[in-house]
């Protein structure tokens, strides 16, 4: 077994051969974020009294939910056979929403550490993020976790593991992030098993930008992994795919504080300041170069995050939305998976259309939203966006319900994902069933062991991103796993439903649905409505239409008594002062039409029990 | 009096009010309001200031209530004459509660005595007093007519045994009958309370109320829709589950039921609660609050308005006599209403009589609601055409609805 290092290996002059980048990969909390705070421990860059739970997990968010949001790069030495190297960790998220910080991530290692619990075996996200890794040409090194359990199944969940990637399942290693066990032999194989990066350092710099983050202190920090030459602190860079040219402020290397150095070189990972102030000057996937000695051809990037959900958000108080649009924008600045544009709302006001990796995505911008910017908000019922084309040929990409075209429509096209699902064998008939009840389309089944199979669907995204997930583990007991990505789209029979209070359209309620399950949202939301809005002076009827034809509608009956009978042996006082708390409760009503709307009647009806609290996946 | 004291402004230990007060004083009616804060038992729904006389600890503040009720008498006498308002006798006068006939009617009477002593009294004027149907005898009755009252209001509430159980009301139902002969007997022009919509009390029940009630022919009918004040047995009750909670529409059939009928026995509805057989046995004393007289409220808790000015006593009994024990004015806060309140005020307090108000004094949002409130029919069309706006059957069930619509915002 491998001593801490007694020295470690200097930024900027180190060989290549002694270093190895690698990142923890796995589904959602089999452990990634526990195992990397033993390596941090074991290496010695994190003292065992100032260690934390997840140490890497920094944003209190994170720390809340007990989830990664961002990946974390830390430089850690390790010495095997007396030789001192330079261990690049990448902790990654597991969630399925933040897979394109696993791709980036893995752009800037050889290797890959994969991770299976192993009381749970191979899930979706084990699966996914290892063909990611494959795709990358990574080393794979896998290992089971949590062993100490009791209810680890170590010798069954090997042979899974080596059934997969091939081996044996004798070489699979088995660790315990929570006890250490197994931890050292894993960084002994980190550097007997991973290849060391290979680079030309007499090559004119080129560096990948695999992460961008604003800082309030030190502007955007910039995490790149260099290829070819090196780059020095106060010299000139240029971001190749701009031209846009900077002056290195300072870099250097997570240890796991920022530590400056005098330089990166060769296969190095680490960080740059230049000063600018938005992540969009120093594009992830951009390549980083000298402009004395500019490289002639940039790295391959990725290809930029793509939003997947749409929801306005909307401030309570319409007077906030200065405050909102300037919120947005700084979270923009951490968040390049973050678009946006400003949306009119008759019933809500000023607000913007938000684009989103998932919901879980949307939860957390919505919570950092109203707790650092101290807002109340609104959000709209989520939403894809769908690609319309008009009988003049016009095509329109709608990403809010209200704004679906009322001409002509020839073609409404849908966005599609291949999802796989991950569950033991006696779920396979209820999976499917669910499946096929969603619109899909079953693309195959494999036995991943004895009695547990991955099936694999193209499905529409609308049916798979908001509930999904949840029907299918109440289906599964628990046991069912989902994965999926982006994979074209398709002509579908859909139609917008309105929702009209008083034959007045609610725009905010709008949405757009195949048209078999337009009259299940309509019968829905009108009963939803019923309950939820006080009655009025008059009957205001609720109806839900496809155009002009009503499909389902509810009626709230007019009140009948709003007087206070009793006079208070003359105490006109208090009568004025409640006529006055009336009247300012009245102010906090939206008016459609003349249907006075509480807030919270909208909050309530557009929080659909899908963006309920739906933090893990 | 509710029991709970509005937030406002201090007031000054002599009960001096602003210079403000003595513009048109001589055209306003004035009158005078005694709260006399005793019961025999507290009613599970009352939040009145009330109190038992277990809660005072004995009878002595009962004994010498009058006494102190007289002093604030001569204390508000000196106050308005040193603020500079004419004399002015009194027009109408309001005993009210808790229970004033629970004191002796001698007591009752020595303080209308020395009220009449400092301001005079008009001719024909208007002397009321609460009573609960088991606290008076033919001897007090013609006592208090004796004394100048004119009028009694009883609080009947229902003919209903269960109804008056829930409602904790010590009286039987055979009682009332019998007091209200009693009263005219005495002279005295007669007024009944009844409470509807209690947990329990089906529409017939409300119905045979009612017709109980008519078949006394009293002059005058107050039917109230039972409010679940917050901090009462009742609530608790409610909150507990122990009897059912109160339903808005079974308030507005009930409202409805007892506006026919007592329609149809020849009582004219003039406020949204109040029946009068003659336009002449409105109460005026309450139709003096509705239109913004003036009155001095003597007693704790007591509210008082003169010329937009309105304040109000300490609550409590002990304090209250504390503070006049020293010829001090027991009054704990009060505010000066501007113009623009005391026009929310006039709104507010004159859309529910049934002379109604001049759309012309509206301001522009409210004679633009006019349209709306014909529209969903609250107000009425024709009497709108000439000018005023009158409360419709509907509209009187919604008339918060409709104050709130017509005032700007
Ligand atoms: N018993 C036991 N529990 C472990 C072990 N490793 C992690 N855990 C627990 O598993 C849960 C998830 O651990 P994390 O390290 O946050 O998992 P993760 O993979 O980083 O999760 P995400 O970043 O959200 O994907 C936590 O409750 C850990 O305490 C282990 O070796 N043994
Ligand atoms: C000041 S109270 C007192 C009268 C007298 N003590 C009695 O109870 O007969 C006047 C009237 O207000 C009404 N009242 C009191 N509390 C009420 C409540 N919570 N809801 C509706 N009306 C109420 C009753 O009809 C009562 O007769
Ligand atoms: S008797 Fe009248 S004032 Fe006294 S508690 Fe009952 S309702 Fe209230
Ligand atoms: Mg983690």
């Amino acid at each position: 077994m491998s001593p801490m290092a007694r020295t470690a290996p200097v930024p900027a002059a180190t060989d290549p051969a002694i270093i190895r980048n690698f990142c923890i990969i796995a589904h959602i909390d089999h452990g990634k974020s526990t195992l990397a705070d033993r390596m941090l421990q074991f290496t010695g860059v994190v003292q065992s009294r100032d260690m934390k739970a997840q140490y890497l997990d920094r944003m209190d968010i994170e720390r809340e939910r007990g989830i990664t949001i961002k990946s974390q790069a830390v430089r850690m030495p390790w010495e095997l056979d007396g030789t001192s190297y330079a261990l690049n960790m990448i902790d990654t998220p597991g969630h399925v929403d933040f897979t394109y910080e696993v791709s980036r991530s893995l752009a800037a290692c050889e290797g890959a550490v994969l991770l299976v619990d192993a009381a749970q075996g191979i899930e979706a996200q084990t699966l996914a993020n290892l063909y990611l890794a494959m795709e990358n040409n990574l080393t794979i090194i896998p290992v089971l976790n949590k062993i100490d359990l009791p209810a680890a199944q170590p010798e069954k969940y090997a042979a899974e593991l080596a059934n997969l990637i091939g081996g044996d399942p004798d070489d699979v290693l088995r660790v315990s992030g929570k006890t250490g066990a197994g931890v050292e032999v894993l960084l002994d194989k980190i550097v007997r098993d991973l290849p060391a990066p290979v680079g030309n350092p007499d090559a004119p710099a080129r560096a990948m930008i695999f992460d961008s983050v604003y800082d309030t202190y030190r502007g955007v920090v910039t995490y790149v992994r260099v290829v070819d030459g090196m780059l020095h602190p106060r010299e000139k860079i240029q971001m190749m795919s701009t031209r846009a040219t900077h002056e290195l402020l300072e870099i250097g290397v997570s240890s796991p504080e920022p530590t400056p150095s005098k330089g990166l070189g060769v296969g190095e990972v680490g960080y740059l300041i230049t000063g600018v102030k938005d992540v969009r000057q120093s594009k992830v996937g951009d390549t980083v170069t000298n402009l004395a000695k500019p490289a002639a051809q940039s790295l391959s990037g990725y290809a930029d995050a793509k939003p997947m959900v749409f929801s306005g958000l909307y401030p309570l108080d319409g007077t906030d939305y200065p405050v909102l649009r300037d919120a947005l924008e700084k979270l923009m600045l951490n968040d390049a998976a973050l678009v946006y544009e400003p949306e009119t709302s008759a019933a809500l006001g000023f607000g913007f259309r938000v684009g989103f990796l998932g919901l879980l995505h949307l939860e957390i911008t919505r919570e950092r939203l109203e707790r650092e910017y101290n807002l109340d908000l609104i959000s709209t019922a989520p939403n894809v966006e769908y690609e319309v084309t008009l009988e003049d040929k016009k095509v329109v990409h709608v990403t809010n319900p209200s704004e679906y075209p009322t001409g002509k429509v020839a073609e409404v096209r849908e966005p599609m994902v291949s999802a796989t699902i991950l569950a033991p064998n006696e779920f396979v008939g209820a999976i499917m069933e669910l499946c096929q009840s969603r619109r899909g389309v079953m693309g195959g089944m494999d036995y991943l062991s004895e009695d547990r199979v991955e099936i694999r669907y193209r499905l529409p995204l609308a049916e798979i991103v908001f509930d999904f997930f949840d029907i299918l583990k109440s289906k599964t007991r628990g046991y069912g796993s989902l994965d999926w990505k982006a994979d074209g789209d398709q002509v579908a029979d859909l139609v917008k439903v309105d929702i009209m209070l008083q034959g007045e359209q609610v725009d905010a309620f709008s949405a757009i649905t195949h048209r078999d399950k337009a009259y299940a949202y309509g019968v829905m939301m009108t009963g939803k409505l019923r309950e939820l809005i006080p009655r009025q002076q008059f009957e205001v009827p609720i109806q839900a239409a496809i155009g002009s034809r009503i499909i389902a509608r509810e009626s709230i009956r007019a009140i009948r008594k709003d007087v206070l009978a009793k006079c208070y042996g003359g105490d006109i006082t208090r009568k004025r002062k409640l006529l006055e708390k009336q009247k300012e409760g009245k102010k906090r009503m939206k008016m459609v039409g003349r249907v006075e709307v509480p807030q919270e009647a909208f909050i309530a009806a557009l929080t659909t029990d899908e963006s309920k609290d739906k933090a893990k996946k | 009096m509710p029991s709970v004291l509005p937030l406002g402004d201090p007031a000054p230990s002599n009960g001096l009010l602003p210079p403000q007060v003595v513009d048109g004083a001589a055209d306003r009616a004035f009158g005078l309001y005694v709260h006399i804060p005793f019961c025999a038992v507290r009613c599970g729904y009352c939040d009145f200031n009330t109190y038992t006389a277990t809660e005072l600890g004995g009878g002595a503040s009962q004994d010498a209530y009058a006494s102190t009720a007289v002093s604030e008498v001569k204390l508000a006498a000196r106050a308005l004459k040193a603020s500079g308002l004419p004399p002015r006798p009194l027009r109408t006068v309001f005993f009210g509660g808790g229970t004033p006939t629970l004191l002796p009617a001698e007591d009752l009477a020595r303080i209308l005595g020395a009220a009449i002593d400092e301001w005079g009294i008009e001719p024909g004027a208007e002397v009321t007093t609460e009573a609960n149907p088991d606290s008076v005898t033919p001897e007090s009755l013609a006592l208090l007519k004796d004394a100048g009252f004119t009028r009694v209001s009883f609080g009947m509430q229902s003919a209903v045994p269960h109804v008056l159980k829930v409602l904790d009301r010590t009286h039987t139902p055979s009682r009332v009958p019998q007091v209200v002969q009693w009263a005219r007997d005495a002279g005295l022009a007669v007024s009944l309370d009844l409470i509807y919509g209690t947990p329990g009390e089906s529409l017939d029940d409300w119905r045979y109320s009612l017709e109980t009630a008519l078949s006394y022919e009293p002059d005058h009918i107050s039917a109230y829709a039972l409010i679940v004040e917050d901090g009462t047995k009742l609530a608790a009750q409610i909150r507990r589950g122990d009897v059912p909670g109160i339903d808005d529409d079974d308030h507005a059939a009930k409202y409805e039921l007892a506006d026919q009928l007592i329609s149809a026995a020849g009582l004219d509805w003039y406020e949204v609660s109040n029946w009068a057989r003659t336009p002449e046995q409105a109460c005026r004393h309450n139709l003096a609050y509705w239109r913004g007289d003036d009155w001095w409220g003597i007693g704790p808790g007591a509210h008082s308005h003169v010329g937009g000015v309105r304040w109000w006593n300490v609550k409590h009994p002990t304090a209250y006599a504390g503070r006049l024990a020293q010829a001090v004015s027991p009054a704990a806060g009060r505010e000066t209403l501007d113009a623009e309140t005391r026009n929310v005020e006039r709104i507010m307090l004159e859309a529910r009589l049934v002379s109604g108000l001049g759309i012309e004094s509206l301001g522009e949002q409210g004679r633009h609601a006019v349209a709306g409130l014909i529209a969903d029919g609250l107000v009425d069309a024709p009497a709108a055409f000439h000018g005023r706006l009158h409360l419709t059957l509907k509209g009187r069930l919604l008339a918060d609805a409709v104050v709130r619509r017509i005032l700007p915002d």
